[in-house]
């Protein structure tokens, strides 16, 4: 009979830290850790020591101070007497707008174009590929600048309206003004308004909501969910019965009826541009600095998600294709039904980076002179008040945000379309 | 299962050379060169010829201080900055001296930390709109869409000058001036605003300069003058008196073409205080005494080199006004060398 003796038991000493395998790596760690702590204190203390030694201790009080500068595209009330703070405020929300536009039209567009890549029909397939590769391969801040040049040159002048022979008319009905200083287009007015609900008082982040938008979502939401229901009815319908009753009728109804009631209710009408003095006033001014960005950057964008889109579908295997059509589905179909929704899952995650990058290049905007809080924040604020190091960290912290917020929501995103692995 | 240590790298932005600035002057002199600070190009005060030399009134003052301090007015090394850049730029040591028509006010010298020498062109800041307009003052600019150079004076002041007047415009900010150019030959704006000097200058290289007009409304005081780090006396002093030499010159009517036979002939004091004939008025700088002598020979004095640049004979053709010497009625005032 042999006795089992527990293994004798060690004890620890200091110098297991370095000898010891199992303890070893977690020291190098923490002396690696440790090292880099101190890299980065020297780094802030002498930083911070640099600025006092030149007079200009680290202080956002300077944020309050009046702006003194005007910003041309503002989507809330702005103006030069509001704070240095309101005006980020204000360069922030146009970074989002050139961000969010930038991002659905470079979708769009880059899903078009990676499926036509692929097509079979060969000139379509060619002048992608042209398309593709000339964007792709050329800095997207020369096509800002390009896009920009093009809309200053090509396009009239405000003053070319004007006048007995004018050399430039208004397009679509005389309803739309296409200038060398943007597009001015018919905005949407409401006679009977229900006003507006303010939101932070008088804060730099006040913003005003209006009650009409609110009401048009709530009726439109509304409608959604009536025509779900009345989809749901008939599909159990044609399941008892085996005949599906007609709705079409009723959908269009639900969809357009109450939204007109509620339209005449609030007295819809629009504004049309029209030429007074310098500029068409009235309406929309789509800016040029705006349209060049936003069309420079989704169509540079655009390329490299239309390569994503194709590597994605070139990925699902081509028995699927042929599978799929065996069971007697349209090309269309195949691709709407059985391929892009397999692709999605390859599609999603380089995706998520091409919008990172679209939104970070949305910073060149003061190449054309549009107000981004690149340059508003990093451009005119810095220079007026000198506060280079807090603008510039506060810059980095905003377009940190920005990007993390970005990926959190094109990561659930993707959870929800992944293949589901049992 | 291994853990790793995920370290946030916290990015910090340090400002190199911002302390331990032993003197810009031993600096300069031992890097034999002066970094000097100057627009991106504007005719007549800094702009590449077509040999790619810089020439201008900016530019003389950077080539008399070089000049002065090295003995060579071509030991300079012209650094293009924009309105944008051009602080930073002299903040971190990029730049010596920053002779960039830029506007001396108050929280710029105070706030900023920089040390404006002197002024070197009483400025202000106008409007150029194109004849056909008919506009004929910028109180009917009502509505109107204005170019400006972002991170300027010019952009508050025009801030403020709609502001009081209580009409509206449109701003576009520009980065350059040869993009404010642009925009503006293409109608994309109707008024182009910037100091009244540089709008002459921009003006002078059109095709057709005679089919656009200035407004008369001067909306604002713009002293330009060259400007360098505070705390630096010694650098500044040198600078500054170089500036003062100029104008100095002009007022005792040194030229670049006389300087040789009065310094050796003149019996008159100042001059040869000045020219160091006299006292040991570059010693006292850290210069040798014949410092004063090479800035004015470097592209003569003030007068002269506001004729050659962008006086009344060259395309872009700005009157003395008030840049004119104090005895003929200007503002130029050079505190006496002694």
């Amino acid at each position: 009979m042999t006795t089992l003796t527990d293994p004798p038991k060690e004890h620890f000493r200091l110098s297991m830290l370095l000898y010891d395998t199992r303890y070893r790596s977690a020291t190098i760690q923490v002396v690696a850790l440790m090292g880099f702590m101190l890299l980065a204190a020297w780094l802030l203390s002498n930083t911070i020591q640099n600025l006092e030694a030149l007079g200009k201790p680290v202080e956002f009080g300077f944020f309050s101070e009046p702006a003194s500068y005007d910003i041309n595209q503002r989507l809330l009330e702005y103006d030069s007497r509001d704070s240095h703070l309101r005006a980020a405020f204000i360069g922030l929300l146009n970074t989002l707008v050139v961000a969010v536009l930038g991002c659905i039209t470079a979708t769009i567009v880059g899903v078009l174009v990676g499926v036509l890549r692929l097509s079979s029909n060969w000139l379509v397939a060619k002048i992608m590929t042209v398309y593709v590769e000339m964007f792709r391969n050329v800095p997207v801040l020369l096509w800002i600048v390009f896009a920009m040049a093009i809309l200053i040159e090509s396009l009239p002048a405000p003053r070319a309206f004007r006048g007995e022979n004018p050399t430039a008319t208004m397009d679509l009905f005389n309803t739309v003004a296409v200038t060398n200083r943007g597009v001015y287009i018919p905005e949407a007015l409401f006679s009977r308004s229900l006003g507006d609900i303010h939101f932070f008082g008088e804060s730099a982040m006040r913003f005003d909501v209006s009650l009409d938008l609110i009401a048009i979502i709530i009726v439109l939401a509304g409608s959604i969910f009536a025509m779900r229901k009345v989809t749901a009815w008939a599909n159990k319908t044609q399941e008892q019965t085996g005949d599906r009753p007609k709705i079409w009728h009723i959908l269009l109804g639900l969809i357009f009826v109450p939204m007109l009631i509620l339209l005449v209710a609030l007295g819809f009408h629009l504004g049309y541009p029209e030429l007074k003095g310098f500029n068409f006033t009235g309406g929309t001014h789509l800016r040029n600095s705006l349209i060049a960005l936003w069309l420079a950057l989704s169509l540079y964008t655009a390329a490299f998600i239309a390569e994503i889109v194709r590597g994605g579908i070139l990925a699902i295997s081509h028995g699927q294709t042929e599978a799929a059509a065996a069971l007697g589905l349209r090309q269309g179909r195949i691709m709407r039904l059985v391929i892009l929704p397999q692709a999605l899952r390859v599609i999603i995650p380089p995706m998520i980076s091409n919008y990172l990058n679209l939104t970070k290049n949305s910073s060149l905007a003061i190449a054309v002179g549009y107000m981004d809080i690149t340059g508003t924040l990093g451009g005119i604020t810095m220079n007026q008040t000198g506060r280079e190091l807090e603008c510039v960290l506060l810059l980095m912290l905003v377009y940190l945000a920005i990007s993390l917020s970005i990926s959190a929501v094109m990561n659930w995103y993707n959870e929800r379309v992944k293949l589901v692995e049992r | 299962m291994k853990k790793t240590i995920f370290v946030g790298a916290a990015t910090v932005v340090t400002l190199a050379a911002g302390a331990a600035m032993a003197g810009t002057a031993d600096d300069v002199k031992a890097r034999g060169k002066l970094n000097c600070g100057v627009t991106t190009g504007l005719a007549g005060f800094a702009a590449p010829d077509a040999n790619g030399e810089w020439k201008g009134f900016d530019v003389s003052m950077c080539r008399a201080v070089a000049a002065a301090v090295l003995g060579d007015p071509n030991a300079v090394e012209f650094v293009p900055t924009t309105g944008k850049t051009r602080f930073t730029a002299l903040a971190s040591g990029e730049i010596d001296l920053l002779a960039r028509n830029t506007t001396w006010t108050f929280s710029r010298d105070v706030d900023l930390k920089f040390e404006f020498i002197g002024v070197n062109y009483y400025d202000g800041q106008g409007f150029m709109v194109p004849k056909e307009l008919g506009v004929s003052s910028a109180k009917e600019l009502d509505g109107a869409t204005v170019c400006i150079q972002t991170g300027t004076t010019t952009e508050l002041n025009l801030a403020d000058f709609f502001r009081t007047n209580n009409i509206s415009y449109e701003p576009v900010p520009i980065e350059t001036n040869a993009e404010a150019q642009q925009q503006y030959l293409a109608g994309a704006c109707d008024v182009y605003t910037t100091d009244a000097s540089g709008l002459a200058a921009t003006r002078a290289s059109f095709e057709d300069p005679s089919a656009h007009i200035l407004l008369p409304e001067i909306i604002s005081k713009e002293p330009l003058g060259p400007l360098v780090r505070h705390g630096d006396h010694e650098w500044g002093d040198v600078a500054r008196w170089t500036l003062n030499a100029l104008i100095s010159a002009e007022e005792l009517g040194v030229t670049s073409a006389n300087i040789n036979d009065i310094a050796s002939s003149t019996e008159n004091p100042e001059i040869k205080r000045l020219l160091g004939t006299e006292g040991t008025l570059g010693e006292m700088l850290g210069l040798d005494a014949e410092w004063a002598q090479r800035a004015i020979a470097a592209g003569g004095n003030y007068g002269e080199i506001f004729a050659k640049n962008i006086g009344e004979d060259t395309p872009i053709g700005l009157a003395r006004g008030l840049n004119a010497q104090w005895t003929d009625g200007g503002l130029l005032y050079s505190p006496p060398f002694r």
